[in-house]
């Protein structure tokens, strides 16, 4: 938990076109969009050479007034451009179809994991073992996984690209997503459902590990690090999304800022006023909808059962070192 | 009377502001929708550079998160409701279409008129909507964030409302222009094919919207009273609203696309000076294209949770769909053999058609493989490609039939040397801008963010500067149009030497369009009959 997490880049890794695959299915949906791209760039080639012919053969100039050919039509070459483009859509249908009834059929076996959207953060589940983690999704290499999503409110998305896969979170729905890493490392996950202010800042990681190291961690306290409780809480402050919402700078957001914020009063909805202590900070975090500060509208999530003390505590101790 | 050019034209008979607000004129009724359309499309523009000049880095540059995700649906609502679905039909359509068919007026003038004041009713809630706490919900209006955020989406929804009675009634009236106002000896297979295109739209336009103001009215009501069609907290179903707002919409694009495809074929015909090649096949598949696309809407819907089985048959049909499209492209690049090509400003935009409207329909395949849609569904690659069928096909079309149209309308000619200039620039720019959002999009770029990673900044910057590009073509093109309507030479009455009844006439035409009515015993593009 001590080492810092960073995410494979995007645009570094992989091809010109796609990030650096990761999930059993990859190569397939690759391979799908290379093989219609081979094929549009003959297409393009083959209609922009022959139209630029045109263009010089046939401009209009003094030699050539009006038009030389009268041709009206041609069934023989219309149906040719009907039908060939008809059979390569055949192919390409089933190509795609093929995989897509693959993305939505996982293994019995599959270990299941529960996601949760919200405005604005992802949070993940481990029913068996009772592990819940925020931002930061846990798997080991190697093995099915399968994903059971709701939302809390809107709309989001759950969104893979090293995995190429995607499914919408609803909040009258389950819906269903699954893969199997191929490889470790730390992947992006991003909501691709609009879904207000925060909606490009709910992110999170994806973090393949050896099933050896997947056990360590869920059986591990991974809160009580060694770290110093500061330290420790400037990373859960992006890592838990607290950034999207509370900024560390004193410029206004979703949230109030946290800069200057702890020791000082703060006046609430309604009139009252409020200290800032360690107390009014764990009930801001479990109970958000407690004491809303004056200005603010009442949409932070709980964090309630998710953080360990250690955790509340460094939090605490970052609001304090601002 | 039979020579009466003394009369002046359309603009000037009658006189005096009053004969223009309460014209039945569907030439003047055109104008006044080109004028609204025009300053549409450049607040749409304005709000497309603000919100790339946001996202120039990834940190916050000028506006709030809150207001980068208003400007964007301004953006999308504007450019679809108030520019892209009127443009070409309510403009150049209701200017041009009865002059194609030798008639005096469209069916019904006064429905027209009122459909033009129904479009101002419905545009000025949009522009209530962007003063008073602009909607931030995008263009589609999701629900549940529709139904939940505080910005004023009522007014936004009631706009589209209202714009889509003027849709529809403009859809009425074309189709019964085209049945009942045909020249005499005019039969189906001798109208022009931008006059068959604007029939399919019609046929959309009646069929679909309706379904889209019933939509929007739910959504008010789920709003205002609580009846719970949509949100799953009083009852609703989210997905629901998906399915019934693609319904009208994706049929819509079609509306936005067949007027365009049109325009391409005159402008084929006119600058190469040829008959079309396979003019059956065009007119059919412009109606096969109209038939097959209230079939596909659910194409929008293959990540949302809707079945599987659902989602297979809707991949099957939209690749159906894209075969029409792709037979039309290659009708018009065979009519280009063995004409005499004419490399005029207007074909300089069917040009680029042929180029963009491409790379949009081979991305088009891309989504709607399965796989393929699930990988690139909302991000930059849809995006990209929506603009290159949007922007690349029907805005391209509709500013080539406004130069082709011009000197018919205004009776002046404008400046080929800056029309190929701006032409350049906005070809250039838009290639700029959106073919870098297919990268972006491939490597997992989503849309709609505020904030993006910090890798992806080069791209994104890029794109950014080809909306300055872009930009500045747009720019040029106001300059000498606005000129050529000072100090533009006059235009003779066929200055293309176009066959299609519009050019036998003044430029621009007297008020009852022609001297003498007009009989048809030809084919629209018949140039064999002159040329030999």
């Amino acid at each position: 938990m001590a080492k810092e997490v960073v995410v494979e880049s995007l645009m570094k890794s992989g091809s010109f076109w796609f990030p650096e695959g990761a999930n059993s299915i990859t190569n397939s949906v690759d391979g799908l969009f290379y093989f219609i791209l081979i094929g549009s760039i003959i297409l393009f080639v083959g209609i922009c050479s022959t139209m630029a012919y045109f263009l010089y053969k046939y401009r209009r100039t003094e030699a050539n007034p009006v038009a030389t050919s009268h041709i009206t039509h041609s069934t023989t070459l219309e149906l040719l451009w009907t039908i060939i483009p008809l059979i390569l859509c055949v192919i390409i249908f089933w190509w795609g179809y093929k995989d897509f009834l693959s993305m939505g059929t996982p293994p019995g076996s599959a270990l299941e994991i529960r996601v949760i959207g919200k405005k604005w953060l992802w949070q993940f589940e481990y029913p068996k073992e009772g592990v819940k983690t925020l931002g930061e999704l846990v798997v080991p290499v190697n093995r099915p996984i399968r994903l059971v999503m709701g939302s809390e409110d809107v709309l989001h998305s759950f969104f893979l690209p090293n995995f190429r896969i995607k499914r919408d979170v609803l909040p009258n729905r389950y819906t269903r997503l699954w893969f199997q890493a191929e490889r470790m490392g730390n992947f992006q996950i991003f909501c691709t459902e609009y879904c207000g202010d925060g909606h490009s800042a709910m992110l999170a990681t994806l973090r393949v590990v050896s099933e050896a190291e997947y056990q360590e961690w869920l059986h591990g306290g991974s809160g009580d690090s060694d770290e110093p409780l500061p330290e420790l809480g400037k990373k859960l402050y992006t890592k838990n999304a607290c950034n999207t919402c509370h900024s560390i700078d004193g410029s206004p957001s979703v949230g109030p800022t946290w800069k200057g914020m702890y020791g000082h009063k703060v006046s609430l909805d309604g009139g009252a006023s409020v200290d800032v202590d360690d107390a009014y900070i764990k009930e801001s975090i479990e109970n958000p909808k407690a004491k809303i500060v004056k200005g603010f509208q009442p949409v932070m999530p709980t964090y309630a059962g998710v953080l360990r003390e250690r955790e509340m505590l460094a939090i605490i101790e970052y609001m304090k070192s601002l | 009377m039979a020579h009466a050019v003394n009369e002046g034209s359309y603009l000037t008979n009658p006189k005096g502001w009053k004969s223009w607000l309460l014209t039945l004129d569907h030439k003047r009724i055109g104008i006044m929708y080109l004028l609204f359309i025009v300053i549409s499309f450049a607040l749409g523009g304005f709000f497309a550079l603000a919100l790339r000049l946001e996202l120039l880095s990834p940190a916050k540059i000028i506006f709030t998160a809150k207001q980068y995700n208003q400007l964007f649906t301004l953006h999308g609502a504007i450019m679809v409701f108030l520019f892209i679905v009127p443009s070409i039909p309510a403009s150049l359509g209701n200017f041009v279409m009865p002059l194609m068919l030798g008639a005096k007026d469209v069916a019904f003038p006064r429905l027209n008129l009122a459909s033009f004041y129904i479009y101002v009713f419905g545009a000025i809630f949009c522009v209530y909507s962007m003063i008073s706490g602009a909607a931030d919900t995008g263009w589609t209006f999701y629900t549940p964030y529709s139904t939940t955020t505080n910005t004023s989406v009522i007014s936004m929804t009631l706009g589209a409302f209202i714009l889509g009675f003027s849709s529809i009634l403009t859809g009425v009236n074309f189709i019964a222009t085209i049945h009942k106002m045909r020249a005499k000896g005019m039969n189906w297979f001798r109208m022009p094919l931008f006059v068959w295109a604007l029939y399919a739209t019609a046929i959309i336009q009646v069929l679909a919207t309706p379904v889209l103001a019933i939509t929007l009215l739910l959504l008010i009501l789920e709003r205002t009273i609580g009846v719970g069609i949509f949100d799953p907290t009083i009852g609703g179903d989210p997905v629901l609203f998906q399915h019934f707002f693609w319904f009208y919409s994706h049929p819509a694009v079609y509306i936005m696309i067949l007027p365009a495809m049109g325009i391409m074929s005159e402008l084929v015909t006119t600058f190469c000076r040829k008959n079309i090649f396979g003019y059956k096949t065009i007119a059919y598949s412009s109606i096969a294209i109209a038939i097959i696309s209230f079939l596909v809407w659910g194409h929008h819907l293959f990540v949302s949770g809707q079945s599987d089985n659902a989602a297979t048959i809707f991949s099957i049909l939209t690749f159906l769909v894209g075969i029409p499209s792709a037979i039309k492209v290659f009708n018009w690049l065979s009519t280009m053999y063995g004409g005499s090509i004419n490399l005029k400003t207007p074909f300089l935009y069917f040009l680029s058609f042929m180029v963009l409207f491409c790379v949009g329909g081979f991305t088009g395949i891309m989504l709607g493989a399965l796989s393929l849609d699930v990988y690139f569904h909302g991000t930059y690659f849809v995006v990209a490609h929506f603009h290159y069928v949007m922007m690349g096909g029907t805005v391209m079309a509709f500013i080539g039939g406004l130069h082709y149209w011009w000197p018919k309308m205004f009776g002046k000619m404008y400046s080929e040397f800056w029309g190929a200039v701006a032409c350049f620039f906005i070809f250039v720019g838009f290639n700029m801008v959106f073919f870098t959002q297919f990268i972006l999009g491939a490597k997992g770029m989503p849309r709609r963010y505020f904030n993006y990673l910090d890798q992806f900044q080069p791209l994104h910057a890029f794109s950014t500067m080809g909306t300055w590009v872009l930009g500045l073509g747009f720019l040029i093109m106001a300059f000498y149009l606005i000129d050529s309507l000072i100090n533009g030479p006059p235009a003779p009455a066929n200055p293309w030497g176009g066959m299609t009844l519009e050019w036998h006439t003044q430029s621009p035409p007297v008020t009852h369009n022609f001297d003498v009515a007009p009989v048809v015993d030809h084919d629209p593009y018949d140039y064999r009959r002159i040329d030999g």
